[in-house]
């Protein structure tokens, strides 16, 4: 068996309690094994990720149960990509929060964030559903702790609606399970793919339920309206470099779909045929409208960043719910994309937010206006989907892929118009923060007194050096996938091939019992 | 007995989903803890109701059993969802002292004003 699929649960999972038990009172000590882990699990992804090109399919079985009865890791194109791009994305963020002196303001940051970075590596990696379950809570319990880092009033209250909302999803998640396990029996991915096709479709009622209400499961995780409700507080109220790594999480919802709506109840098992389609697409079209609105009338720019997650959310899904080999290798492209230009715009909120409070109303110019900016106008077009960055071609994909659909008049129209008011709402912060400052009848110069008490109320960070270079990281990330947009592009084609080929999935899995 | 064990669910159910539709933190709790008794029982019998049977098959004569795995899923969920009541509980109740309010919502000015900052 190859032991690097397990080594990105392994490695978070037995870092994470050696920095919480061993180096506790040493945060310089945290820093520096924080960030070797994360470096380490960068140099795993890319390992794997290599491996996962040949285009075969790996299976690890834990414990060495075969498997139908044990559990097992399965290691694809797609679960190779997402591990990648966890990595990717944890080290300029573990970087910033550093640079930030974020890690500083509350206990055990990178001992919850190795633990984070273990559940979606986790939730990636398996291919049980029950296992998914837990690796889902795992992220989950780490993810109460760093949304709640640094305490304050408001972000506890926001993160009692985040835990609950959370619970209330794992509760739905487990009856979703409990129904297709009293139907199927099972709960791996591959085996549950099998016993599905055999159930005659008159006894399918229950399977139905199950299926639907797992959709529903993820759609929260995905924050698809009309389950949206906990993101835009939890985001913009939890320490915005967490925020930025929760730019994953919503990932892990479209994951899952991906995953179980190609693998389980495909689009050509006759039991949930064009259910999941179906029922995604109008969500994701109004999901994708609905934020774009919510950045338009956004007050805060760490609520307007989180709005900017959930209208890339709705194109993710648009694509997603198209359901065909095209818009799949689409959707994957634009969810690398849209997890770093989500990062991004929560990064450089946070510097925002540290100079001069996150209001969008004009205010005194803050220190390296010039520098944050640059970096905010990078975000934006890579948020708005304009060229030259992978924005673009991101939703010229999902555009082109949605061509031949059905309805794609509705789909380009809400795309493109939801594309324009995202640009209009970014362009009104960018002004009204960036530039409305530097006007002497708008924001008159102020007393040197009151910019001491500024300077004190909004501490810039400690090492920026560091800041700066990790928020200049995320974007060379931008820029590398819009030049090399062609390999990527390939990549994600071979990727959504082997989605749309369970049978290979199947055979690797279940093949060794023979 | 079936008609028992289906009936404690849906009781369970919504006594829990009326719980946490309420305004304070507490009861809101208290619905999610119903929550999660409804569905660790409704687990177990995913695997179907059998009386007096053990959940080990019988290598020499052909006896009832009952199936291992949705005990196996109970048990971890009981933990999970243990666990996850204690964390919530010491959230809301941090939230509660340091706003000294228990109210599930937030008031518009939460947040507005100043999300992560400290209020």
């Amino acid at each position: 068996m190859n032991h690097w699929i397990v080594a990105p649960i392994v490695l978070p999972a037995i870092l994470a309690p050696f920095i919480i038990m061993v180096l506790r009172y040493h945060l310089d000590l945290q820093r520096i094994f924080s960030v070797a882990g994360v470096m380490a699990l960068l140099g795993i992804a890319l390992t794997i990720t290599a491996q996962a090109t040949t285009g075969e399919i790996q299976v690890y079985e834990l414990g060495d149960w075969p498997a139908p009865f044990g559990i097992v890791l399965v290691l694809d194109r797609m679960s190779a990509m997402m591990v990648l791009l966890t990595a990717l994305l944890a080290l300029p963020i573990v970087l910033y929060a550093i640079g930030s002196g974020w890690d500083d303001r509350g206990k055990h940051f990178h001992a919850l964030f190795h633990f984070q970075l273990m559940g979606v590596c986790g939730a990636f990696l398996t291919g049980d559903a029950f296992n998914l379950f837990v690796f889902f809570e795992v992220l989950l319990i780490a993810s109460y702790g760093l949304m709640t880092h640094g305490g304050g009033a408001v972000r506890l209250k926001a993160g009692v609606q985040y835990v609950t909302y959370n619970l209330l999803g794992s509760t739905l998640f487990l009856f979703a399970l409990g129904t297709i396990y009293s139907v199927t029996g099972t709960l791996n991915m591959a085996d549950l793919a099998v016993r599905v096709a055999e159930i005659p479709p008159e006894d399918t009622a229950l399977l139905r339920v199950g299926a639907v209400l797992l959709l529903l499961v993820f759609c929260i995780k995905a924050a698809v309206l009309p389950l949206h409700f906990w993101l835009p507080a939890s985001y913009a109220n939890a320490p915005l470099p967490v925020a930025a790594l929760f730019a994953i999480m919503t990932k892990v919802g479209a994951y899952s779909i991906l995953r179980v709506y190609t693998l389980a109840f495909g689009p050509d098992v006759a039991v949930t045929e064009g259910l999941v389609g179906a029922w995604l697409q109008p969500a994701a079209l109004v999901t994708l409208a609905v934020g774009a609105i919510g950045i338009l009338g956004s007050q805060h720019i760490a609520r307007m960043a989180a709005f900017c997650a959930i209208t890339s959310m709705g194109t993710l899904l648009i694509a997603i719910s198209l359901f065909n080999e095209v818009a799949i290798a689409a959707a994957l492209y634009y969810i690398f994309h849209s997890t770093l230009a989500t990062a991004l715009l929560f990064l450089v909120a946070d510097m925002v937010m540290e100079r001069r409070g996150g209001v969008i109303a004009p205010t005194a110019p803050m220190a390296q206006s010039g520098l944050i900016s640059a970096l905010f106008f990078v975000g934006a077009i890579a948020m708005a989907g304009m060229p030259p960055l992978s924005g673009f071609v991101g939703k010229l994909l999902v555009l082109d892929a949605s061509r031949g659909a059905p309805d794609a008049s509705a789909i380009w129209a809400v795309i493109l118009i939801g594309s324009f008011v995202t640009i209009v709402g970014l362009a009104r912060a960018g002004s009204l923060i960036f530039w409305k400052c530097h006007d002497a009848q708008v924001c008159p110069p102020t007393e040197p007194d009151e910019e001491v008490a500024d300077t004190a109320l909004f501490a810039p960070e400690p090492h920026p050096g560091l800041a700066f270079t990790s928020v200049f990281g995320v974007v060379l990330g931008l820029v590398l996938l819009t030049l090399f947009a062609g390999p990527a592009l390939e990549y994600t084609s071979k990727t959504a091939e082997q989605l749309f080929t369970p049978d290979i999935y199947i055979s690797a899995v279940l093949g060794r019992e023979e | 007995m079936e008609a028992l064990v289906a009936s404690a669910v849906g009781v369970m159910t919504a006594a829990g989903i009326f719980l946490i539709l309420r305004r304070r933190t507490f009861p809101v709790i208290l619905g999610l803890s119903l929550l999660t008794y409804a569905v660790n029982v409704f687990l177990f019998a995913t695997g179907r109701l059998a009386l007096n049977a053990p959940a080990v098959l019988n290598k020499y004569e052909d006896v009832p059993y009952t199936d291992p795995l949705p005990q196996a899923l109970v048990l971890t969920a009981i933990v999970i969802s243990f666990g996850m009541t204690a964390v919530i509980v010491m959230i809301a109740l941090s939230a509660y002292l340091s706003s000294k309010d228990d109210h599930i919502d937030m008031s518009a000015s939460d947040s507005v004003d100043a999300p992560g900052e400290d209020a």
